[in-house]
């Protein structure tokens, strides 16, 4: 009984395993679309996730990159073009009304004319700032100016936008900044301080903020306002958050940088020269 | 489909597993160089502008 047994045994499972994979190599057209189906979702889903770490992730080191670039050309730029002379104070000491600072002309759409340094985001954080808002602006060049609005040193709101999470990160940090904090500014005709004084969370929809006198459109400006706007929150984008600042002071490019950033724009001057 | 396109590569075995290998690395690249940047552009999530997105 028991050897009988053991005998039939090898060939009723080679038996079997011959009729299993002479099934599988003829499949109805049912089984052989809803495998391609199936197998098209998984790829499907794999496609999402690599979606997902392309954004958050791929577009930093991309961004990183050509913000670098930017930043050293324009540092190049600032090399080769002397700053425009100062306008001067009557210099008796301490004259009551210090000069206005120097204004540029508004950049064309895609123009790095500046950069943005907030050491509250750290101490090395440089970022240029190119004039427009358009994804093609705000995905490779930084912090884009909104056009139309006023530029660094100009009485009114110069206003730019900057990813959060992605392409960069260039204001992921947006809602550390602390009432007092500095914000410097630099183009080739000098620095401008910018003191934070608050946020705000708006809807997107909410434009006056942009405003000569943010988010009061029909008041003359007086101050010289620099507002900043990004997503909100992190990872989404149903509000928007702003960060208030106002000017302080400003020297001419010729006085060299505030002692804050000192070390990290003699780094950049290394470097383009 | 995937079993599929592994039985009609050419080779022994270990080719056919290099060529996969390069197929599937080619549709990585493909898709980070091309079609994310262009899918980008329709993700609400990293607007960061206000008013109307261009």
């Amino acid at each position: 009984m028991t050897d009988v047994k053991d005998a039939a045994a090898p060939t009723r499972r080679a038996a079997h395993g011959k009729a299993k994979a002479s099934e599988r190599r003829r499949r109805s057209p049912f089984q052989v679309i809803v495998q391609v189906f199936g197998e098209l979702l998984i790829t499907a889903g794999i496609v999402l996730l690599l979606f997902v770490a392309w954004e958050l992730w791929w577009t930093n080191i991309e961004s990183n990159q050509k913000q670098d670039e930017a930043l050293s050309s324009l540092f190049e730029e600032f090399e080769q073009a002397p700053a425009v002379p100062v306008p001067q104070n009557s210099d008796g000491g301490d004259s009551p009304e210090p000069a206005d600072p120097p204004v540029l002309d508004e950049p064309a759409e895609g123009e790095t004319f500046g950069v943005i340094y907030i050491p509250r985001f750290g101490e090395n954080h440089a970022r240029p700032l190119t004039g427009g808002v358009g994804l093609d602006v705000l995905d490779t060049l930084g912090l884009g100016h909104y056009p139309g609005t006023q530029m660094p040193g100009e009485v009114g709101n110069f206003a730019v936008a900057g990813h959060r999470q992605t392409h960069g990160q260039v204001l992921d940090l947006i809602h550390t900044l602390v009432p007092g904090d500095k914000i410097y500014i630099q183009t080739k005709d000098g620095f401008y301080t910018y003191v934070f004084r608050n946020n705000q969370i708006v809807m997107p929809d909410q434009v006056d903020v942009i405003a000569p006198v943010p988010t009061r459109p029909d008041a003359q400006p007086t101050e010289r306002f620099l507002t900043m706007t990004s997503c909100n929150p992190r990872f989404g984008a149903e509000e928007r958050i702003i960060a208030y600042a106002v000017m302080d002071s400003w020297q001419p490019a010729s006085e060299g940088p505030p002692k804050e950033i000192a070390e990290r724009v003699a780094e950049f001057y290394g470097k383009g020269g | 489909m995937y079993a599929w396109i592994f039985r009609h590569l050419p080779g022994p075995l270990w080719v056919r597993i290099i060529l996969s290998v390069l197929l599937v690395a080619a549709a990585v690249v493909l898709l980070m160089e091309y079609a994310f940047p262009w899918l980008s552009q329709f993700n609400p999530l990293t607007d960061s502008t206000i008013g109307v997105t261009e």
